[in-house]
């Protein structure tokens, strides 16, 4: 298959000022040095905790935010290097949809008048009637009815406003769609659907999706190789059926164990992770991970692992892969 | 004698000339020492429910009926003083947020031992003390040094152990926790839920836990409350209400959790939108989104039935069963 | 929320604001006078009894009677027809000057908001320098350069007090531009200026309106200042302030020539300042709609 997108290198890091004189306090890598593909048709999981840098980097492919350094292709043609004109025409087959659905829509709007909006920017003329068919299509297609298009964002419902935000972002008809936790405000019922919905609109349509989330099992679920990040790097790209049998990578390992199943009572093996996400600012050198890992050695805390393929077609970045471990013993 | 036995509780607010309710009909006892999960969607009324319990929803113009009784008295025939002495000595409340719920200007430790002294009339080195076995007991690396530090110095899952902290410093027999564990990560929510767990069959304290997340309930309750708009839909033992459950609704947010390993496509949706407390619907109020639905579902509103192992749910489609059996 | 109601019900930000404000009191009592206000400053010329110019040497400073209501000025002029014809350029001077600072206000509030850095330092310290002069004199140092006159009244007015709408404009656009619905429109390929003008401006504008309100009540007090000051709308435009000033030297002899227009425009101050109020209340209790 074909690779519609391919990150390289891609790096970028803020320096957080503070005090009275604007001094720099540190410098945080939210992102660093990661590189990863997105095939055709693909849908692509990255999940990981909070400061893992999994929103920085769906901003960096957008370019909302400005890489350091490295490579984002699209189709072969690096688009960092794109004009702002390239780009604007570029954003038409790229798109996002947002986390919170409560705040997506511009509050004096109407439904109609937002998912206009993308044609309007575009300057893409229409007679009255045209909007119209074209903007019930949408909502048509996410499920909701032209009556929704009459409403105010604060009239409809989170699950609502989430089908609405994704038919803006369908507007334009784009090839490629950045979903930035679309259900984590959404309640699990409603995630059910929005989830449903995003399935058949791929099917349909023959979208390629890049799909953010903190939830591992849904994750798992929805996407076809899921990608886990942790402080701004790649620990390892797995096939999304072999995350609950085949971590490499300890961090994995413990996100599936630390996982709720509705098994009640069903004791987990002994794998609580200890501690948080330690502070991003000025990192030690060696693995990222090494500080909360179960399983670390001296030679973790002196380099750190680079990404490297494995036998079940994934890559990991760790000294010690468990799978390995395992054939050891 | 129960811990907390609650009888027709229910809400109403008055606004612009219009009442609403938004939980009405809710009855259910809890045990000393158990973990009750009380679990719903948004509009459910499960934190309005804990807010009642509290004897907060007056503070917003709220009216409760019904009867809470806790430890055999009627809270809601206490005065607003009484009522003052009985929360956070006797009912420890743990908010949602541990972002928000510590005051920024003041020294953790210092807010924990605030509580000591106010509760149990300790003095201020007697308070330190309690206040620093407290966090050992909760895991909270280095206790002393987190003792002089303020909250924003402190990662979301220290903050959240230093608000337990604060709620459990009191003795109290009834701690009430409004989603603890939503704004921090997996792993951190796996090492709090661990400390809930320990802490009610250490101490014997009682426990309820109101989440949306089916995943906690499973892991630390016992008894499990799910609550539909408004309405107490099912009650049960934990093992039997996830095994079996009997209420359409519960059955259908079952199955609308993915899981590692879950086949693709497998995954079940409830259609619709949980209605809100200004249009609930006429009967059952998960009627319109129910595939089992019957005619009177939309007519009048199901009584709860106890069936056979003390599971009790609402819904017609028992009252028939039990009629006939 | 299940189902979404008939097109009828779909409420708009602004149709809740006039909901709001119509279960307000006081509100709606400054709503009363500012309407009226508007009605006697176009109707003035059906409303006069008299011409508010023609003098009539054989009544000069009568009092209040059936012939004249509320009494002739030193030339024998009708006072209720001069303060009729008054409100006309009260009014006009209120909201000309007002719709100066608020549009030159926006734009360099939006501005300095979004683009932050340099360009919000540089303008911020302009409004900053206009705001630490005293309005009245700007207002005289303009009419000094272009004369006297309603014109340089109007725009004196405008120049000095647009700061403090483009203070509120930033602080708005400051906090509203990381919000999630612009990095949406961002997403889009939208440019700065829709953004900006389409999205962030009509978001913060509320409390502009808010300030604008009370605003026009206040130019209408320095226009009669300057109009005191003899430097406003020239004889025989009958300007409240205007009116005032002239009546002080005969302020024993006819007190009526400095009352009435101190009432007319007291009135009018409070009709502004009632309904800035309850803007205030209504625009601030954010959401309210959909708590219940």
């Amino acid at each position: 298959m074909e690779n519609y997108l391919e990150v390289k290198n891609l790096s970028v890091s803020f320096t957080v000022r503070g005090g009275l004189l604007l001094r720099t306090i540190g410098v945080v890598k939210a992102i660093n040095n990661i590189s990863f593909n997105v095939k055709q048709g693909e849908i692509l999981g990255v999940v990981g905790e909070s400061g893992c840098g999994k929103s920085t980097l769906a901003r960096l492919i957008l370019r909302l935010i400005d890489a350091n350094s490295g490579s984002v292709s699209v189709k072969g043609k690096d688009i960092l290097k794109f004009s702002n004109k390239e780009m604007k025409h570029q954003r038409r087959d790229m798109q996002m949809v947002f986390q919170d659905p409560y705040s997506v829509m511009d509050p004096r709007y109407t439904i109609f008048r937002s998912l206009s909006e993308p044609f309007q920017i575009r300057k893409i003329k229409h007679t009255r009637a045209e909007r119209e068919k074209k903007v019930n299509e949408l909502l048509a297609m996410v499920g909701l009815s032209p009556e929704h298009g009459l409403a105010y964002p604060h009239e409809l419902s989170g699950g609502q406003k989430q089908r609405a935000d994704i038919a803006r972002s369908l507007a334009l008809s784009p090839e490629f769609l950045i979903l930035d936790e679309p259900t984590a405000a959404l309640d699990v019922s409603v995630q059910a659907q929005v989830i449903n919905l995003l399935m058949k609109l791929r099917e349909e349509l023959d979208l390629t999706f890049l799909f953010i989330s903190h939830d591992l099992a849904l994750v798992s679920y929805f996407c076809d190789r899921v990608i886990v990040m942790y402080l701004g790097n790649i620990v390892e790209i797995i096939s999304a059926d072999k995350v609950g049998t085949h971590a490499y990578h300890p961090y994995t390992k413990a996100l599936v164990d630390n996982i709720f199943t509705i098994t009640p009572g069903e004791e987990k093996p002994e794998a609580v992770l200890e501690g948080e996400v330690p502070s991003p600012f000025d990192l030690p050198p060696g693995c990222v991970f090494a500080s909360r890992c179960a399983y670390v050695k001296p030679l973790c805390h002196e380099t750190a692992p680079v990404l490297e393929d494995n036998d079940d077609g994934g890559q990991m970045a760790c000294h010690y892969p468990l799978s390995n471990a395992k054939l050891a013993n | 004698m129960s811990l907390l036995k609650v009888s027709n509780l229910a809400v109403e607010f008055t606004a612009d000339k219009k009442t609403v309710k938004p939980i009405s009909d809710i009855s259910f006892t809890m045990e000393p020492g158990e973990v009750l999960g009380v679990v719903g969607e948004t509009g459910s009324g499960k934190s309005l429910t804990a807010h009642a319990i509290m004897g907060l929803t007056p503070l917003v113009g709220g009216k409760v009926s019904g009867s809470i009784e806790f430890d055999g008295v009627n809270l809601l025939t206490l005065s607003a003083s009484e009522m003052q002495k009985v929360r956070g000595a006797q009912i420890s409340f743990i908010p949602q947020n541990p972002m928000t719920s510590l005051d920024p200007v003041y020294r953790v430790g210092d807010q924990i031992v605030e509580g000591l002294r106010k509760h149990l009339k300790l003095n201020r080195w007697k308070a330190k003390t309690l206040a620093l076995e407290l966090m050992e007991q909760l895991r909270i690396p280095n206790p002393k040094r987190v003792f002089e530090q303020y909250p924003h110095q402190l990662s979301g899952g220290l903050k959240q152990r230093i608000v337990i902290a604060i709620g459990i410093g009191t003795n109290p027999k009834l701690l009430i926790a409004d989603e603890p564990t939503t704004a921090l990560d997996v792993t951190v929510q796996a090492q709090i839920m661990r400390l809930f767990k320990e802490l009610t069959t250490e101490k014997g304290i009682g426990l309820m836990l109101i989440t949306h997340d089916l995943g906690v309930i499973a892991q630390v309750c016992d008894k499990i409350a799910v609550l539909y708009a408004g309405n107490l839909v099912e009650y049960g033992d934990i093992r039997e209400v996830f095994k079996k459950p009997k209420h359409p609704y519960t059955k259908a947010l079952l199955d609308c959790i993915p899981y590692i390993g879950m086949e693709k496509g497998s995954l079940a949706a409830i259609e619709g939108n949980v209605p809100t407390a200004t249009n609930f619907p006429i009967g059952c109020r998960f009627a319109p989104r129910c595939g089992l639905v019957m005619p009177k579902c939309t007519e009048s509103f199901p009584d709860m039935v106890e069936l056979a192992g003390g599971a009790r749910v609402a819904c017609y489609k028992y009252t028939e069963e039990t009629v006939a059996g | 929320m299940s189902k979404v109601g008939t097109a009828s019900r779909h409420k708009s930000p602004w149709m809740i604001i006039v909901k709001r404000l119509s279960g307000n009191k006081m509100g709606m009592l400054g709503v009363l006078i500012i309407a009226t206000l508007i009605l006697i400053a176009i109707f003035a010329p059906l409303l006069e009894p008299y011409s508010f110019k023609a003098q009539d040497i054989g009544n000069m400073n009568q009092a209040p009677s059936g012939d004249h209501l509320l009494g002739t000025d030193e030339f024998g002029r009708d006072m209720l027809s001069r303060i009729l014809r008054g409100a006309r350029i009260s009014f006009v001077v209120g909201v000309a000057s007002v719709a100066i600072s608020v549009v030159i206000g926006c734009i360099v509030g939006a501005i300095a908001g979004y683009y932050g850095g340099v360009v919000d330092l540089v303008l911020t310290s302009i409004a900053d320098l206009t705001w630490s002069m005293p309005a009245i004199l700007v207002a005289l140092l303009l009419v000094a350069i272009i004369g006297p006159g309603l014109e340089s009244v109007v725009l004196a007015i405008g120049l000095s007090y647009w700061s403090q709408y483009a203070r509120l404009i930033r602080g708005q656009i400051l906090s509203l531009k990381g919000s999630v619905f612009v990095e949406a429109t961002r997403s889009l390929g939208a440019s700065d200026f829709v953004i900006l003008f389409k999205h962030l401006v009509p978001n913060s504008i509320s409390p502009v309106i808010v300030a604008a309100t009370i605003g026009v009540g206040n130019a209408i007090v320095l226009e009669a200042t300057l109009g005191f000051l003899g430097m406003g709308a020239q004889p025989p435009t009958p300007s409240w302030g205007a009116m005032m000033s002239s009546g002080t030297a005969y302020l024993f002899i006819s007190p009526w020539v400095i009352i009435f227009p101190g009432i007319a425009m007291m009135i009018t101050v409070l009709g502004f300042n009632l309904f800035g109020d309850a803007l205030v209340d209504i625009m601030d209790v954010k959401n309210r709609e959909s708590n219940l």
